[in-house]
């Protein structure tokens, strides 16, 4: 490890970082703008000059800027050093010429990195008299605000944007001293990541536009460590909120998942906590009753049935999902899927626990070459793509390493151009990476099942040869060779795109590593719990059908789950209605909530405490930034009161007690320790929600009740509803915000990590549960036997094979009910390939007739260019889709109108 | 003893003193006008609410005693949906007035504000916004800012060049 010496003191570094990534991680403060741990350095803003030294007897220096000079050992720098102190002073006066006097009305005010590092050079006066450079601003759709008068042209925005997202429609324009960083036209930001703006640009300029409505600064919310519910990743959260309002949702870091980004689904899903749809009261048939009396009227459901079933759901915590077990019996407890989603997941989840380690999204990210099977990930699980787009550069970078070091950004981007990969596409529809692909190929699930069956049998597993058309079989070659030369190369595919599909990329990764590969096997499930599901247990809802059908069950306890959109409608109809007695917790009024006998009000991410199983085994607490609204409480919570009514003596009162019985389950036994226990304590207190610039206290209920009254007390989590309590470093899963002294801005994360960028200090948060499985339990997907490769796909005439395209905004439940997420949904449409649509006389926009058996429903037809022959693909998930049209099977597409009767 | 007799003749001397007790409530004492008394919000020169909601006074209140929620008008001027001052918890040290960057937020030298009930003394905006600019006549924070609003859009604000043309490449 090199040595540089600070300020005279010898110092061991890692190797290979730069001057300023290596002071800021040692402790010093050294203001800076563009460098970013994920983005690198381009030496754009000057800010971080430092005085550079040849040897010992130097004493002259030179001024450097410290970002784009290596950390060599023996490298003498000094910060404090008066001249290049004076010298980054100057810079931040000259950026401060033209920024408007905004502070007073800047969202970014107290959580400003301009703000901080003015004051942290030491500039307070604007001696200048000269008039300042104004922009118009753009209107960038319902995710980001745009005042580009803030701008100090430190070009993070455009390089994350562009370079690490891979977004085409922003971009810098203009020269000089008017740089403006923006789209050609105002509109929507294409990106699905373009929330990120927010906290990626230093300054003001990128704002939360949903924040902005319901403004709050940073000192003012109450924020807690949280779990992303949007998808099955688990991404981190920090979800802030101000006077019983959730006002916004902030990147957690997590170096193994997310790092230093969200999706935008993830970050402006929220919504819904807020939303007209949320239930806070219980309903009795309908009508609003208190909390007893609904519990009661639910316990006389379950003492009057003749059999309870218990309905889970992939979006119910760990805590829930235990809690309906005990209270129906494992052997009632049903999944909440239907079978043609529980076997995908069962599948997957064998894969996972299989002889090839899960993939953390930082695996993905430094994979050196990656197979892509199925769906695109952009839908379904967005930030795997953003994470596919980063194991892209991977190979390019390292080709490099010899003579450019890899946070030269400018320097690697201009050597690497559009060189990327390998990244290997095989999917059902084109995708949003197509753009990086290595080579890429369209077909139907079962073709792109046999592609991934046919590149494992390559690379040695057991089976005959699977027979390819010439495209596929040149892609089969070429991407078995370059995984097979790689050395942690992953395999990725959706669980979504059908068990077939995810037994092939199970088959591919296991064959790599057979042959020694580093091998990692990445899985996107469908929901932020459907790992937990899995572990939890549960059969089909089509047998909890089939025991209301004979009536051997006649009471249903249905938990976070709307079976009207696990089932076709007839199908969720009759079993509801074939239900004597219908209990259902949720925490927004589903059509399910709707017909239940007793609905119970269940809390949210934000208002509770639970635990939650990602797509990568890693079991996460995520713990409620906020006291329970009105009277909806965690859904176990309710179940384990009607355990105590039914004879189960209440059982637990707290998360830990719920935590210490379901951790006697196999497969669970990591779970509690996910987070500390509710008894932790730092210096005898708790971690405190609230900041220590919290204002208001004495205030904000006066108009009520002129006395304060005592902070709402917290059972189940070491953290405090109230500013007082612990408020230095608590350990990771415990952070509430990132603030250190003189950071007040997110840049303040520095202080929580070993190194900039990587490890947070204390470890990772969250316990994977799937490692366990392996050490302890052979390879159970060999022993499960072997998914048979499926048929080649046959077009049909005059019927298409319908598949499911999930769209990151719309398809996923609960983020659709966010206005801003939902204004971007797409109309429902149905899509063909330009060539089958005009053999079936089809044009693009004109309505269509879509059918299966009796069922039929009018929609839109779109030209999707690329699709297979014989697939029509529908969006997956969206509250306006006709239920009759159901992805999975085969449809008529005929064009609409009175002579198009079903034949 | 000498010195006993000396402090009671310069006690008896105060007898001849001017005296400095005010028969109040008859006569109104003169308090100087920064005399940091009942809190009010004061207007700008054109008459509109000069409180862009900014949040300073409430972090910087010591005892926690303003909350207020910013909105935004249709003329994108920023402004509290409502504002709070808990005045059985101020201690009328002006921090407050010294955080606000808009001289919306003044101390006045009124003092007489005593209550039997406290939840008299729980102040909303009505009870706080006056109709004037208080103590300081021409300060309009919306001319100096950046931001545009209805009547100033973007580059005519004070010391402010018009917008700049973002694909124009001449220096
Ligand atoms: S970007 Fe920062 S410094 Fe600039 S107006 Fe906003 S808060 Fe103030
Ligand atoms: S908009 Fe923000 S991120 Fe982009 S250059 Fe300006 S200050 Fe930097
Ligand atoms: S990728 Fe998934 S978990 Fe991550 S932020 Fe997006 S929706 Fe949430
Ligand atoms: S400091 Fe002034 S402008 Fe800001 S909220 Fe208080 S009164 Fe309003
Ligand atoms: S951070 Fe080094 S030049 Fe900008």
């Amino acid at each position: 490890m090199p040595t540089i010496h600070v300020e005279g003191r010898p110092y061991e570094v890692p190797e290979g970082l730069n001057l300023l990534d290596a002071c800021l991680s040692l402790g010093f403060d050294v203001p800076h703008f563009c460098w970013h741990p994920a983005l690198g350095s381009v030496g754009a803003c000057r800010q971080c000059a430092v005085k550079q030294f040849k040897d010992e007897n130097d004493t002259k220096g030179v001024i450097v800027m410290a970002c784009m000079t290596p950390a060599r050992d023996g490298t003498r720098v000094s910060i404090a050093d008066a001249e290049a102190a004076e010298f980054r002073r100057s810079v931040v006066e000259w950026l401060m010429l033209n920024h408007p006097h905004d502070c007073p009305v800047c969202d970014e005010g107290g959580e400003c990195h301009l703000q901080d590092m003015t004051v942290m050079t030491g500039h307070d006066y604007r001696k200048t008299r000269l008039p300042k450079r104004t922009f118009r601003n753009q209107d960038l759709g319902p995710f980001v605000a745009h005042e580009m008068n803030r701008c100090i042209e430190c070009y993070r925005c455009v390089r994350f944007y562009r370079d690490y997202a891979g977004g085409r429609d922003f971009g810098v324009f203009g020269a000089h001293d008017h740089v403006y960083f923006g789209r050609m036209e105002s509109g929507a930001l294409a990106s699905e990541f373009s929330g990120n703006l927010v906290e990626v640009c230093p300054t003001g300029v990128f704002t939360d536009k949903t924040l902005h409505s319901h403004y709050a600064r940073k000192w003012d919310l109450s924020t807690a460590p949280s779990v992303c519910v949007h998808c099955s990743l688990g991404c981190n959260t920090l979800p802030g909120e101000r006077y019983g309002m959730l006002r916004r949702v902030r990147n957690r870091y997590h170096p193994d998942v997310n790092g230093y980004f969200l999706c935008d689904r993830g970050r402006y899903g929220y919504e819904f906590v807020n939303g007209e749809r949320r239930l806070t009261l219980a309903l009795a048939r309908g009508e609003p009753v208190s909390p007893e009396a609904a519990v009661e009227e639910a316990s006389r459901l379950l003492a009057a049935a003749r059999g309870v079933v218990g309905i889970g759901s992939p979006r119910a915590t760990l805590e829930t999902l235990f809690a309906l077990r005990e209270l129906v019996g494992p052997e009632r407890l049903c999944s909440g899927l239907a079978a043609r989603d529980l076997e995908p997941l069962r599948r997957a989840m064998r894969g996972l626990s299989g002889a090839v380690p899960a993939a953390s999204l930082a695996d993905v990210r430094a994979a050196d070459a990656a197979l892509l099977l199925g769906g695109d990930p952009t839908g379904g699980a967005p930030m795997l793509a953003l994470a596919l787009r980063r194991s892209a550069r991977v190979a390019p970078v390292a080709r490099l390493a010899s003579h450019v070091p890899a946070w030269n950004d400018a320097a690697v981007r201009q050597a690497i151009q559009r060189e990327s990969g390998p990244l290997f596409v095989a999917s059902t529809a084109p995708t949003r990476v197509d753009d990086i692909a290595t080579a890429r190929v369209v077909s139907a699930p079962a073709d792109v099942a046999r592609l991934g069956f046919a590149v494992a049998r390559r690379l040695g597993a057991a089976g005959d040869e699977v027979r390819l058309h010439r495209d596929a079989h040149a892609f089969a070659r070429d991407a078995a060779a370059a995984l097979a030369a790689a050395e942690r190369p992953v395999v990725v595919a959706d669980a979504a795109s059908g068990e077939a599909v995810v037994a092939a990329a199970a088959e591919v990764a296991e064959a790599l590593a057979a042959r020694g590969s580093g091998v990692r096997l990445a899985l996107a499930l469908p929901e932020c719990d459907s790992a937990g599901l899995a572990l939890a247990g549960g059969f089909p809802l089509e047998d909890a059908l089939a025991s209301l059908r004979s009536g051997e069950a006649d009471t249903l306890v249905v938990a976070e789950n709307d079976l009207f959109r696990r089932l076709p409608p007839a199908l969720a109809e009759e079993l509801l209605s074939l239900a004597r007695g219908v209990i259902a917790l949720d925490c927004v009024r589903t059509p399910t909530v709707e017909r239940a006998h007793v609905a119970l009000p269940a809390a949210t991410f934000a208002d509770g405490t639970g635990t939650l199983v990602s797509s990568e085994g890693r079991a996460q607490r995520s713990f409620a930034a906020m006291p329970p609204s009105g009277d909806a409480r965690e859904s176990w919570k309710w179940l384990a009161r009607l355990a105590g009514d039914a004879g189960g003596g209440g059982r637990w009162e707290t998360e830990d007690a719920v935590l210490d019985a379901l951790s006697g389950l196999p497969g669970l036994a990591g779970a509690r320790d996910a987070a500390p226990p509710a008894s932790f304590r730092l210096v005898g207190m708790k971690v405190a929600r609230e900041p220590h610039r919290y204002s208001g206290r004495t205030s904000m209920r006066a108009d009520v009740d002129v006395k304060e009254g005592q902070p709402p007390a917290d059972a189940d989590s070491p953290l405090a509803f109230t500013m007082q309590g612990f408020q230095g470093f608590p350990p990771p899963p415990l952070v509430p915000r990132y603030w250190a002294g003189g950071w007040n801005s997110v840049q303040a994360l520095l202080r929580y990590q070993v190194q900039a960028g990587g490890a947070l200090r204390g470890g990772s948060p969250g316990i994977r549960l799937l490692d366990g499985g392996r050490s302890d339990g052979g390879s159970p997907s060999a022993e499960a036997g072997r998914f048979p490769v499926p048929e080649a796909f046959e077009p049909r005439r005059g019927e298409w094979l319908l598949v499911g395209a999930p769209a990151i905004f719309g398809s996923e439940e609960l983020s659709s009910l966010s206005p801003s997420v939902a204004s971007l949904a797409p109309r429902p449409y149905v899509g063909l390939s330009p060539e089958d649509a005009e053999r079936a006389g089809l044009r693009e926009g004109g309505r269509v007739r879509v059918g299966a058996g009796e069922a039929s429903a009018e929609l839109p037809l779109r030209l999707v260019p690329g699709l297979p022959r014989g697939v029509a693909i529908v969006p997956e998930g969206l509250r306006a889709m006709p239920a009759e049209v159901r992805p999975g099977g085969y449809a008529r597409v005929e064009a609409a109108g009175e002579e198009a009767e079903p034949r | 003893m000498f010195a006993l007799l000396r402090s009671m003749w310069e006690v008896f001397l105060h007898a001849f003193r001017k005296r400095a007790t005010i028969p109040y409530p008859e006569r109104v004492a003169f308090l100087p006008p920064r005399w940091r008394g009942r809190i009010i919000l004061s207007r700008d020169p054109g008459g509109q609410e000069r409180c862009v909601a900014c949040y300073l006074c409430a972090v910087a209140c010591p005892v926690d005693c303003i909350s207020l929620q910013a909105a935004e008008d249709e003329d994108g001027r920023r402004y509290p949906e409502f504002f709070r001052i808990n005045f059985s918890r101020c201690i009328f040290c002006g921090f407050c007035e010294e955080a606000c960057p808009t001289c919306a937020i003044q101390l006045t030298p009124d003092f007489e504000m005593s209550e039997y009930h406290r939840p008299n003394l729980v102040y909303e905006k009505g009870d706080l916004l006056i109709s004037g600019p208080g103590k300081y006549p021409d300060y309009d924070f919306w001319k100096v800012s950046g931001v545009a609003i209805r009547g100033k859009g973007k580059g005519e604000g004070v010391e402010e060049r018009p917008p700049a043309d973002p694909r124009g490449l001449m220096p």
